[in-house]
């Protein structure tokens, strides 16, 4: 009797326990129904479609909000933009634009192609594009790429920048719809190769429906591209297939389907298993072996992303004049070659210049600009250091976030062959930060005291963007608040210049400056790397590193 | 006994409160997690103090943790930053968790339980030692290690498995990763039962139970295996809440979208309504399998008894 009592009461706490977790497991209902979408399809390789690797995106997938890759991925499988870029060339052409033409190079005439539908069958109209854009750009809607609309007039009222500033205007004045397929865009001021970036994310066109229902829009994002959304199961995929009313050039697959991983290594097993065709952004641990493991299918490409590393001109140690010697010295201390072979395997390519080599000797990319500063030279190095009256503080710190990448190796090499130049374990130190977020804080805070990591992944493939942004005074990437008077000037020359090939020569001026005064070491050219199944051919990557999935065939 | 459980279950509600509250501060003390969303792009202040504001971190912090308690007392977790609500994350995340505990468990007790009956039963031979040497092998090695291992053998090598557990995480892709995580406390209670075996064995209630004439059977599994399992019973209790919370490692690897994985984005993200939406879930868990193991005394030991 007793013993029973004894059992009565567990069973209840039992209960309860299973209660409290039931509690916990709310709203597992519509979870587990969606989920259905995101998981089938583990072994069959239905009706030529391409299982690729995806993280989740950090924020919700609407085109002015997304500035990461995995959900630029989406982004460029559901939109088609009035440009886009050549995936091999890297070449800005229009696409839903007809044409875009100025007599000034301030007021710009877009007129688009005719019968562009989205997927929903409604029409691409001037409208949706003026809407999409005034989206972006208001303050209220605090979107992550606000910023590309600045050039435009009207952008200070609708997005002022102090703090605890209230829009004045819910539209930017310089955006004007003529017609149903024709809108007029006016600049701040002259800035002639403004169109070419076009085909960046941000400048996507939103159908009606995102304005009418955001929420239900965003559960099921769509747009005017080569794919449709089918399902979307947030954290654990989506599955993409062919938009029958896609204007251009139709896939040549069945549809996609992402796959989110919790880890690349994992998603690199599956590669090997056959459960997955695309992997881009390999895992370091695989590098060695990838060559055997897949047998050849494996690309390693240059890709518009540069590291390197900025110097903290707020703090009164690292004075921009005085200090010009050190800079240059620390940038002849750090073998590049060694460290790209040894802990990339190549996948690195040692700097020659503070741009990308995607952009191509006519794009602005240049192998001569760094010159001997870019080259390791260790008696040279510590002779321009002492004249420049050595490191100050005796001790320089490299910092950056080591929770992603192989930042922590990497930092480690560079501060040993600093370190091995100037005869001293403490010559340069690693501070490393736990998470980016954090990281971010120090940075853009202007917490640094000494080197910190400042790499610059392009928006779009032209010389400006890695420019501009970076070296620019208060210019939003401009986290060491350089600056450099004759820069500034050639930049804004080289915006107002019509003539592409001589806009290109003066940015090149304006990096000449730059690669002087160094105010960022620049490191080496990322390269994007990918591995695929041997079901699937015709795997590229773009200039983003990011595969090129249209052309990819299926094997029967 | 009934009002030692109600006494027991209102003494959760300060520690709940507790942790929530410590867990939320620490959350917060990591710093502002509005800036990553930018990633190198450092934007206008009017932008930055926009995006707090539509996240709630433009309060001041004892603010957002009223009001952040406030809603989940009514059921609301709040949002994860790609929009996802956090109840959404635990509906997916918990059952492929618990699954994957419960598979893990079922591991231990089945295996943990019976070698350690064989080893104490058998002392100092042959079974005995290489029991030993096993559970010394298996401590020694790193869950990451027979993790990787596992998975290129039996998936990439021999195909007998998935690589990765799909997003549905049936309990047959959770058998291989079940006991990768169950491997540690497997040989910790095997070596628990067979110490509190070999143990009991010169008690004196058991050599009575043999003088009696009872059969062997009876001998082991009432008297000897019911009083040897008291301590191994802790060991479990404690370790439900253990494997449901730091199964991070064994998740990453086969690709399970539980409990752990999403603490570990919650940190890497700084987002304080997933971090703590979890950990007081898992708080809960917690002091509820400890209520059940000491209750569970009872039932094993009938010298205990709660008032």
């Amino acid at each position: 009797m007793r013993g029973s009592t004894r059992a009565k009461w567990v069973v209840s706490a039992a209960v309860i326990a299973l209660a409290a977790t039931a509690c916990g497991g709310g709203g597992d209902d519509d979870g587990d129904n969606e989920s259905k979408g995101g998981s089938e399809g583990k072994n069959a390789n239905s009706a030529g479609v391409v299982r690729a690797y995806w993280t989740d995106p950090q924020n919700p997938l609407e085109p002015a909000n997304t500035n990461e890759v995995q959900g630029g991925k989406v982004m460029d499988m559901i939109f088609t933009k009035l440009m886009e870029y050549d995936p091999k060339t890297g070449e800005a052409f229009e696409a839903n634009a007809e044409k875009i033409t100025s007599t000034d190079s301030q007021t710009f005439t877009v007129k688009l192609k005719s019968g562009w539908t989205f997927a929903d069958g409604t029409p691409v109209t001037a409208k949706n594009y003026v809407d999409a854009w005034n989206y972006g750009a208001l303050l209220d809607n605090a979107q992550a790429n606000a910023y590309f609309f600045s050039d435009i007039e009207g952008y200070d009222a609708v997005h002022p920048e102090e703090e605890g500033a209230k829009a004045t205007a819910k539209t930017m004045s310089g955006l004007k719809v003529v017609d149903e397929s024709t809108f007029t865009v006016k600049l701040k001021q002259k800035f002639s190769t403004w169109p070419k970036r076009l085909g960046y994310t941000a400048y996507a066109p939103l159908p009606d429906a995102f304005f009418k229902d955001k929420a239900n829009y965003l559960k099921k994002p769509f747009g005017n591209g080569p794919y449709k959304v089918d399902s979307y199961t947030k954290g654990q995929g989506m599955k993409l297939s062919v938009n029958d009313k896609y204007a251009l050039e139709k896939p040549k697959n069945g549809g996609v389907e992402l796959k989110v991983y919790t880890d690349n290594t994992t998603a690199y097993s599956d590669l090997l298993a056959g459960n997955l065709d695309i992997l881009d952004g390999l895992p370091a641990s695989s590098l060695q072996n990838v060559e055997t493991d897949l047998n050849g299918r494996y690309i390693n490409q240059p890709a518009g992303i540069l590291q390197t590393v900025s110097f903290p001109f707020y703090d009164k140690k690292w004075d921009q004049k005085k200090t010009l010697k050190v800079r240059q010295g620390l940038s002849m201390a750090i073998d590049r070659k060694a460290i790209t072979e040894n802990i990339f395997s190549n996948t690195r390519t040692p700097a020659k210049d503070w741009t990308s080599p995607v952009l191509g000797e006519s794009g602005g990319f240049s192998q001569d600009m760094c010159g001997e500063y870019c080259e390791y030279n260790p008696e040279k190095a510590k002779q321009l250091i002492e004249e420049g009256g050595g490191i100050p503080g005796g001790t320089v710190t490299l910092t950056s976030n080591v929770d992603t990448g192989s930042h922590k190796d990497w930092m480690d090499a560079v501060c040993n062959s600093i370190n091995k130049v100037m005869g001293s374990e403490k010559a340069c130190l690693v501070k490393s930060v736990g998470t980016f977020g954090d990281f971010r804080n120090q940075a853009a805070g202007h917490e640094m005291s000494g080197m910190f990591r400042s790499g610059w992944q392009m928006d779009y493939p032209l010389i400006d963007n890695f420019l501009t942004p970076l070296y620019k005074t208060n210019a939003s990437s401009n986290d060491g608040l350089y600056s450099n008077k004759e820069f500034d000037k050639l930049i804004d020359q080289a915006n107002a210049e019509p003539d592409y090939a001589k806009a290109i020569k003066l940015y090149q001026d304006a990096e000449k400056i730059v690669a002087q005064e160094i105010p960022a070491i620049t490191l080496w050219y990322q390269n994007g790397d990918a591995g695929y199944s041997d079901k699937v051919d015709n795997v590229t990557l773009d200039p983003f590193s990011v595969p090129v999935f249209t052309d990819i065939t299926v094997k029967s | 006994m009934g009002r030692y459980v109600i006494r027991r279950l209102l003494q959760m509600v300060p520690v709940f409160l507790g942790t929530t509250f410590l867990i939320f501060i620490m959350v917060y003390a990591l710093g502002d997690p509005v800036l990553a969303f930018f990633g190198d792009r450092t934007p206008d202040d009017a932008t930055l103090a926009a995006k707090r504001h539509e996240l709630g971190l433009d309060k001041p912090m004892w603010e957002q943790y009223v009001t952040y308690m406030g809603n989940v007392f009514t059921g609301d977790f709040g949002t994860a930053f790609n929009g996802q609500k956090v109840t959404e994350l635990m509906g997916h995340a918990f059952p492929i968790t618990i699954r994957l505990t419960l598979v893990a468990i079922t591991i231990e007790i089945v295996f943990g339980v019976g070698l350690g009956l064989l080893a104490g039963l058998r002392r100092g031979r042959i079974a005995d030692s290489s029991t030993l040497i096993f559970t010394l092998i298996v401590i020694s090695i790193p869950t990451f290690v027979t993790g990787y291992l596992l998975q290129y053998f039996l998936a990439v090598e021999w195909k007998v498995i998935d690589p990765a557990v799909s997003a549905d995480a049936n309990f047959s892709e959770l058998i291989v990763p079940g006991f990768v995580l169950a491997g540690v406390s497997l040989a910790y209670v095997t070596r628990l039962t067979r110490t509190s075996i070999v143990e009991n064995l010169r008690a004196d209630y058991l050599r009575t139970a043999v003088a009696k004439g009872l059969p062997r059977r009876r001998v082991i599994t009432v008297h000897l295996l019911r009083n040897s399992l008291i301590p191994v019973v802790t060991h479990l209790g404690t370790d439900l809440g253990l494997l449901m919370g730091g199964a991070l490692v064994t998740e990453r690897i086969f690709n399970i979208q539980g409990v752990g994985f999403q603490l570990w984005n919650g940190v890497l993200r700084q987002n304080s309504q997933t971090v703590v939406g979890f950990v007081t879930i898992l708080v809960l868990i917690f002091l509820l399998a400890n209520l059940l193991v000491d209750l569970l005394y009872a039932v094993l030991d009938p010298r205990i008894r709660y008032a």
